[in-house]
């Protein structure tokens, strides 16, 4: 990988965790930067609040980019648990697959994922903008309050459950849906939503026409004895 | 005839012990309404407590501390383990974890200013940080929590020490839970829902589950602050010896526990009376725990559930921990349960000392409520004043009791000093039974 011309790198082989993410968390850091040999370790890149770019040059463990605020993280292999949790602002973009709780409760940012996503992809997400090229597990969106999980492929059992009122778009099947998550009418103001989405995700080749939407029902916003049986 | 007279051929009416008139008004009030009953505060049954332990105090064979001369330490550090920048406070009675949205502003204002006056902490809740609240408190302690309401790393990094937060004693496995009539739009906007819904939290972290995840996870959040933070891990008690162990190995700087008789801001009542364990039965394991890890003083126990006064803090110390948490004992000094209350509370169908309702946000104290109205009659320096008051009254009633033990700090009180006045207490503490040398379990009976 060669980076342009001002690129820094860093190399884990030589250096450790901590070196990494002081240097990017510094104050006053900028510029793009260049991670050499993550050998998925955990905790690569996180608490980072300066906008600067950084490539993780393979795989990356739990809670890469965690609580990103402001930065560009490009991770050039598979991403494990936790991937851009808690993202605040800025972009996280996974080129190949990722584990559970990808962008788990993050409040803002984009987290693209050009694989798949495991289980709870979008858990309690707050906000933030989730778009999966390839599918997603199970639980996906649980508990889901704001923002827009998009997902090209299918998604796994349950998704959506007990959803407050994030957006969920899902282009394939969907293989069941949770408490509480319905399938609503596209209307013209998400198929604009998706669109943006799409096109902020670098995906040309997918219309937004392919999708369906799915909300919260809010049957379960308020406690119900007739709804007992999906609390 | 008198008005006793009764007819001999009929015995008395009788109430059924198990049927018993709460009983008889839980079945009604369930087939009335066909939802559980939520309620806030803690446990309300009788349990094996500290008032079930007493001190031997000092006399032939040891010496007492003069009791206003000789100089009895009350300062505690916690977070020596990992962290760069551990907290040391005066007072060993700290604040626990209450929510801005289970409390209203300012109570939690009150708390900040009672606790930095007296150099003790107090912590967050779930919702998250807000300005007026670290603005009041010297030492802030950040929770951690799975719903992540509010969780800004921003906020994480201006914390004096960050709490994981697993479990609670009122609810050992539950989730929290705010209805709708508390989620005001403030509030709201904090946690990023909707406005006036009943808000469930959730149970289980959303991104890490188990102790080997949980070991990354505190590595994550000590790479985001610099290693600065002491980082707490508070579970409800209920298998203290090994949540305390696992605590421990996943990379805690200090360990919280939770007895049942913490509150909540609201939960089922039958979550909050059937689950967990009393903290008087939960200490002794955690105490051993650390013990049998090498660990003890090293990464510090913090327990609470029902402490009251400087009694109880000198037991819970005396058993083993390094520190104590109050909650429910700090609302009521704000002034939670005032019989001035008492016409108030009778509006609502309660009697001061009764008072559960905290879920329903119209506290006539100002205190469990998002209503301005109601919120505004707490004064959060007046507030202030009695909470600062309250911790320095238990303060110098600790100091009491381990000068009398002939204790110069009062981490320096130990087992020795007590002994337990029932089985039970005997057999939770392994303290002896008052006037023996035993408890159940010594020497194989």
């Amino acid at each position: 990988m060669s980076g342009a011309r001002n690129t820094q790198f860093f190399d884990l082989g030589t250096s450790t965790l901590r070196e990494l993410n002081s240097t990017l968390q510094k104050e006053g850091a900028e510029g793009a930067w260049e991670i050499h040999n993550p050998a998925g370790r955990h905790s690569l890149a996180v608490g980072l609040t300066n906008p600067v770019s950084v490539t993780i040059d393979g795989h990356a463990g739990y809670y890469a980019a965690g609580m990103n605020q402001r930065a560009n993280v490009v991770i050039n292999g598979n991403a494990g648990q936790g991937v851009a949790e808690n993202m605040m602002s800025g972009s996280v973009h996974v080129k190949g697959n990722a584990s559970s709780s990808a962008g788990a409760t993050a409040h803002g940012g984009l987290l693209v994922i050009d694989g798949d996503a495991g289980a709870r992809c979008g858990i309690s997400m707050k906000g933030a903008d989730i778009i999966v090229r390839g599918s997603v597990g199970h639980m996906s969106a649980f508990m889901a309050q704001s923002g827009n999980l998009v997902v090209c492929g299918d998604a796994g059992e349950a998704l959506g459950d007990s959803l407050y009122e994030t957006r969920i778009f899902v282009r394939g099947t969907v293989k069941g849906l949770g408490a509480d998550c319905e399938e609503k009418d596209m209307t013209p103001e998400d198929l604009q939503i998706l669109t943006g989405l799409l096109s902020k995700g670098g995906i040309t080749d997918i219309k937004a026409d392919e999708f369906r939407r799915y909300g919260s029902a809010r049957k379960l916003y308020h406690f119900r004895v007739d709804n007992a049986s999906e609390y | 005839m008198t008005e006793n007279h009764h007819d001999v051929t009929k015995t008395f009416p009788r109430y059924s012990a198990t049927f018993d008139e709460f009983t008889i008004s839980q079945i009604q009030r369930a087939a009335a309404t066909g939802i559980y009953d939520i309620r806030g505060g803690g446990t309300k049954r009788k349990l094996p407590h500290f008032d079930d332990l007493l001190f031997l105090g000092a006399s032939m064979s040891r010496y007492p501390l003069e009791g206003y001369r000789e100089r009895c330490g009350t300062d505690v550090v916690l977070g020596t383990r990992f962290a760069k920048n551990p907290i040391h406070l005066k007072t060993p009675v700290t604040i626990a974890g209450m929510s801005f949205g289970a409390l209203s502003a300012q109570a939690k204002e009150a708390l900040g200013r009672g606790a930095s006056a007296v150099g003790t902490s107090t912590t967050t809740g779930d919702g998250g940080m807000t300005p007026e609240e670290r603005g009041h408190s010297s030492t802030l302690v950040y929770q951690y929590l799975p719903s992540r309401y509010g969780m800004n790393p921003d906020d994480l990094r201006k914390a004096d020490a960050i709490e994981i937060v697993v479990g609670q004693g009122a609810k050992p496995g539950g989730g929290g839970m705010l209805l709708g009539q508390k989620i005001s739009a403030r509030v709201a906007k904090m946690r990023d829902l909707p406005e006036g819904i009943d808000q469930r939290s959730a149970c289980r972290h959303p991104d890490w589950t188990g102790p080997d995840d949980l070991e990354i996870k505190i590595e994550e959040i000590r790479e985001i602050t610099n290693w600065e933070k002491p980082i707490y891990v508070k579970v409800g008690a209920s298998r203290p010896y090994y949540d305390i162990s696992l605590a421990v190995k996943s990379g805690a700087d200090v360990v919280v526990l939770d007895g049942m008789q913490g509150g909540t801001a609201a939960t089922q009542e039958v979550f909050i009376e059937h689950v967990g364990l009393p903290i008087l039965a939960a200490i002794r394991p955690a105490v051993q725990a650390l013990q049998d890890l090498g660990m003890h003083r090293k990464v510090q126990l913090i327990v609470s559930g029902g402490i009251r006064t400087g009694a109880d803090v000198a037991k819970a110390l005396a058993l083993g921990a390094d520190a104590v948490a109050i909650g429910t004992a700090a609302l009521i000094a704000l002034g939670d349960q005032s019989p001035d209350l008492a016409a108030e509370y009778a509006k609502l169908g309660a009697k001061p000392g009764t008072y559960d309702d905290w879920q329903d946000g119209r506290d006539p104290a100002g205190i469990t409520t998002q209503d301005p109205e109601l919120a505004k009659r707490l004064d959060p320096i007046l507030g202030g004043r009695r909470i600062a008051n309250y911790l320095s009254v238990m303060t110098m009633e600790a100091q009491t009791i381990a000068r009398a033990c002939g204790k110069s700090h009062l981490h320096n009180l130990e087992p020795e000093d007590l002994v337990a006045l029932n089985m039970e207490a005997a057999a939770m503490t392994q303290l002896p039974l008052a006037g023996t040398n035993w408890y159940p379990g010594k020497a194989g009976f």
